[in-house]
């Protein structure tokens, strides 16, 4: 059973007033498990019999791998296996939609591991299976790798000069005119323009314009990769980890090792964090292969260092804006440029970047310029909103640098310039149902707004747009005996999203939300469904399990129909039971779904529901955050003292987690523009590889965040949800950043605003 | 190298182990007595996945050696709940959902409890600096401040 497409005339959108459970703030049913320790994370699960696999990584920026002799790590007693890429089969290039961002099946395998060149230092080389971890680690240092040193290039505008070492001889960029003759570390420029620019810029009474930058930030989960793989002798895997979709790690473990996708079953576990960073594959083929040689399952923990050195993180970027406007405030003309470190395979979110750089703006003449660009540094990955928030972090800037110099207050110039329903949006679509002048609206009616600020604060505000996606999703919802109910996904809980999905069907059933188990399953025990990711989970997971109660409450009325002998169209469900319209039964007590479920075998068997979709219409999320900052003349150190971020979420199924969804988002940004950032030496080493040096948000550093949920509900989902999670990462950069330039009058553009940088202003400004 | 011996006691219990000298408290929690609520997000004390409360004090476990434990009282997330009954700092972090993935809410969860064991009405200041040592990349710390302190106003009120 598989509905092609969404429906949009559900029927739920009658109004708050139907709604019991939508809306409210229950318990998360996985609650219990991930307050008392019992939740299973990725490094939890263990098998009988079990190796330990460790992973050998390039001490170099950019080598060629010569040789690897593994004569000695082998004869080691206790080590079971080793492999390296030799072992691997060598793809052709496919490109695969996971849910998030496409991928190149064959550079994921390359970057599983290294073929004839290591592209960054800690790219896998070699693998090892021991029966210990020590046993393990002496294996690794016995494998002697002979290695030609090559230069190598880290910073975006460095690998795009004219002699820059090259990453891959075969890759000539595209999306030119002509194709070019050389090839270059600018695997893609992509372009999107409308109108006349010249003309835009012509037409401007006011010009404003810069140059921007970001470093590149890691996804930070608290949890690092980690897997339990089984090879059996009959050559079926069974994979356990965390990951955004064990449907994903199942298709990329097949692609990389040449296996078919039935003989692979992979079971998620709870995962600790991902924010992008967990949609693709690093250490799952590894085990698999290890396994394969060894005849043990295998399991694989990556340490925080090798997390920070070989997984993640997204782009730095150099970013080029220019705004044109009348003295109104009216956008004439915009030109972008951006280029995005894209690490060592193409695959930047600098299209995400562009997309989305003037979404929140209609402006008649514009053109935006986006490079992909390959470095020697980690491949990206995504990140909450991927692209977006750097983009962002450049035009937010210049539209708070226009705002000033027009004497326009912030909040009015995004208004006057502002996308509404029926605005062509700048990446193509048409807006409809989107809630952006609201959220701008709940910003200006905050007591935030409008409350003074002491000496060295400053205040900032700054929006932000994400696409959010719909996709590929099946849900089950199985009713139980006594009437209760499961519902099964393929959707990995990242952030209680096992909460919406009980409470979607609670509501459709109209039954009490305790009576719902949400289950995430394994691939052999639901079908498909895309990761989690693209903020798609309860949009579209969400209406295949809506889709799925209304199969099983048409599957009760017709068993109800049964019982009183009426036809089916003269039962209808309400409140959680089926009642008899049939006016010769006039007598007939209502049938409570418990009823129903409990004589389920004398009318027919079990009563069930399942939906695969493929859910179109996902509504895209505006936000518009205001932020407050307080300098530290003395160190440099900024202290943001307060900050409001509102966001259109359509509707909010748990407002509590759509509200930590908001928090998260902002934390996140806040620590991209204050703190985090890539430090590599000169030999192209990340400097700041763990927690202490790559400082992330601590408690200490926030604030309370208060989120503003407007809620401008979707059409096309049965209870309105938007996508909630990306979009809250997207403006914190450049709402702290213009916070900052209020505080010093200062316009800093280079990412991330440490205290060195406050400082050397704060002394500039002095002298 | 040969193991060493260790008896301890984990969260009122007496175990005993073997352990390398240079193992970790936590990968002798996690690995030798099955006790996987501690984890592990960074093994170098940065980030508080681990915490534990020794003999009364807040310590993150991989900083400390197994062999250290002999003799000491180790309390672990697995002992903070009484049998079915949560901690009113686990009933508080799920009303007020304090975690998202919750990977960082053992580690959270102990630290809280170590904070109010000295101090019951802490400040949001002293909250926040009691649990700095303590990464969440899921919330912002918003909602789990208001949970401790929340926590908070609740033990006080059952001591009176």
């Amino acid at each position: 059973m598989s509905d092609v497409l969404d429906r949009a005339d559900i029927g739920h959108n009658e109004g708050d007033d139907h709604l019991k459970i939508v809306g409210t703030r229950p318990v998360r049913p996985d609650g219990a498990d991930k307050v008392t320790g019992r939740a299973a994370y990725g490094a939890d699960f263990n098998m009988p019999g079990q190796l330990v696999g460790k992973v050998l990584r390039s001490p170099h920026a950019h080598a060629r791998i010569v040789s690897i002799d593994a004569r000695k790590a082998r004869a080691l007693p206790g080590v079971k296996a080793v492999i390296t890429g030799d072992d691997f089969p060598n793809l052709a290039d496919e490109f695969h939609e996971g849910g998030e961002a496409a991928s190149n099946l064959r550079d994921m395998a390359m970057n599983v591991i290294a073929r004839d060149k290591a592209l960054y230092h800690g790219h896998a080389v070699a693998a090892v299976a021991a029966i210990s971890s020590a046993i393990a680690d002496e294996a690794l240092a016995l494998i002697n790798v002979t290695y030609e040193v090559l230069p190598h290039v880290i910073e975006v505008e460095d690998a795009m000069a004219e002699g820059a070492p090259l990453l891959h001889r075969h890759m000539f960029t595209e999306g030119l005119e002509a194709r070019p003759d050389k090839p270059s570390n600018v695997a893609k420029r992509n372009r999107i323009a409308r109108g006349d620019l010249d003309a835009g810029f012509a037409a401007a009474d006011v010009i404003v314009e810069g140059r921007y930058t970001t470093k590149a930030t890691h996804q930070g989960y608290i949890e690092p990769h980690a897997t339990v793989a089984s090879w059996a002798a009959d050559g079926q895997c069974n994979v356990w980890s965390s990951s955004q979709g064990q449907f994903m790690v199942r298709t990329y473990c097949a692609k990389v090792l040449g296996k078919e996708i039935s003989d692979i079953r992979v079971t998620p576990a709870e995962i600790g964090g991902g924010f992008g960073g967990k949609t693709v594959v690093y250490l799952e083929p590894l085990a698999l292969a290890l396994s394969r040689e060894s005849g043990h399952p295998v399991k694989m923990v990556m340490s925080r260092e090798e997390v920070f050195r070989a997984t993640g993180p997204t782009s730095g970027a150099v970013m080029h804006v220019k705004l044109g406007a009348k003295t109104d405030g009216t956008l004439t003309a915009a030109d972008v440029e951006l280029k995005y470190q894209a690490g060592a395979f193409p695959g930047s979110p600098v299209g995400a970047g562009s997309m989305t750089a003037l979404a929140c703006y209609d402006i008649p003449a514009f053109r935006i310029t986006g490079y992909d660009v390959v470095t020697n540094t980690p491949k990206v990955a995504a990140y909450r909103a991927p692209g977006a928030p750097i983009s962002a972090f450049a035009v937010e800037s210049a539209m708070d640098d226009l705002a000033l110099k027009l004497g326009i207050d912030p909040i009015a110039l995004r208004e006057k310039n502002a996308v509404r329903n029926g605005t062509k949006a700048s990446y193509g679509p048409t807006y409809q149902n989107i809630g952006y002048l609201e959220t701008l609206q709940a910003i200006k009616d905050t007591e935030h707004y409008r409350t003074p600020l002491g000496p060295n604060q400053g205040r900032g505000m700054a929006v932000g747009f994400w696409f959010n996606v719909g996709g590929e999703s099946t849900a089950a919802v199985n009713i139980n005996e006594d009437g209760t109910a499961v519902v099964v996904t393929g959707n990995p809980d990242i952030g209680g999203s096992r909460a919406s999905m009980a409470m979607m069907a609670a509501e459709t059933l109209g039954i009490a939300v305790e009576k719902v188990r949400p289950m995430v399953a394994d691939t052999a025990s639901i079908g498909f469904s895309m990761l989690t990711g693209g903020s798609r989970t309860t949009f579209a997971t969400g209406m295949a399990v809506v889709q799925s109660a209304e199969k099983v409450i048409a599957e009760l009325k017709r068993r109800a129909a049964l019982i009183w002998d009426v036809a089916a169209d003269h039962v209808i469900w309400k409140d959680g039971a089926a009642y008899c319209l049939d006016p010769a039964k006039a007598d007939e007590k209502p049938l409570t779904l418990e009823a129903i479920a409990g004589q389920s075998a004398r009318t027919g068997g079990p009563i069930t529901g399942q939906t695969s979709l493929n859910a179109q219409g996902a509504g895209p999320g505006f936000a518009a955050h205001l932020c407050d900052v307080e300098i530290d003349p003395e160190t440099g150190h900024v202290t943001v003292l307060r900050y409001t971020a509102s966001q259109d979420v359509g509707r909010a199924i748990h407002p509590a987690y759509v509200e930590g969804q908001i928090q998260g988002g902002v934390a996140q940004g806040v620590g991209w523009a204050l703190n985090e950032e890539y430090i590599f030496d000169r030999d192209g080493h990340m400097e700041n590889a763990g927690f202490l040096d790559y400082r992330v948000p601590v408690a200490s550093d926030l604030p309370m965040i208060d989120a503003i949920l407007v809620e401008v509900p979707n059409p096309r989902h049965p209870f309105g949800a938007k996508g909630v999670g990306e979009v809250p990462i997207v403006p914190p950069l450049a709402a702290v950043a213009n916070a900052i330039r209020q505080a010093t009058g200062v316009r800093m553009a280079d990412l991330p605003l440490s205290p060195p940088k406050i400082r050397a202003v704060l002394d500039a400004k002095g002298a | 190298m040969s193991k060493q011996h260790v008896s301890t006691t984990v969260n009122g219990d007496p175990v005993e182990f073997l352990a390398d000298p240079g193992m970790t408290l936590l990968d002798a929690l996690r690995d030798e007595l099955d006790l996987t609520g501690s984890k592990e997000g960074c093994g170098s004390g940065d980030c508080g996945a681990c915490s534990v409360i020794l003999d009364g004090r807040l310590v993150c476990s991989c900083l400390v050696l197994a062999p250290e434990a002999e003799g000491r009282r180790v309390e672990t997330i697995e002992g903070l709940a009484h049998g079915s009954r949560l901690h009113p700092l686990q009933q508080k972090f799920l009303e007020h959902a304090a975690l998202q993935c919750g990977f960082c809410t053992p580690g959270l969860l102990m630290a809280s409890k170590a904070l109010l064991d000295v101090n019951p009405d802490p400040t949001e200041t002293e909250v926040r600096y009691w649990l700095a040592g303590n990464l969440c990349r899921c919330t912002g710390y918003d909602k789990i401040v208001r949970a401790v302190m929340d926590a908070a106003a609740e033990l006080r009120q059952e001591r009176v």
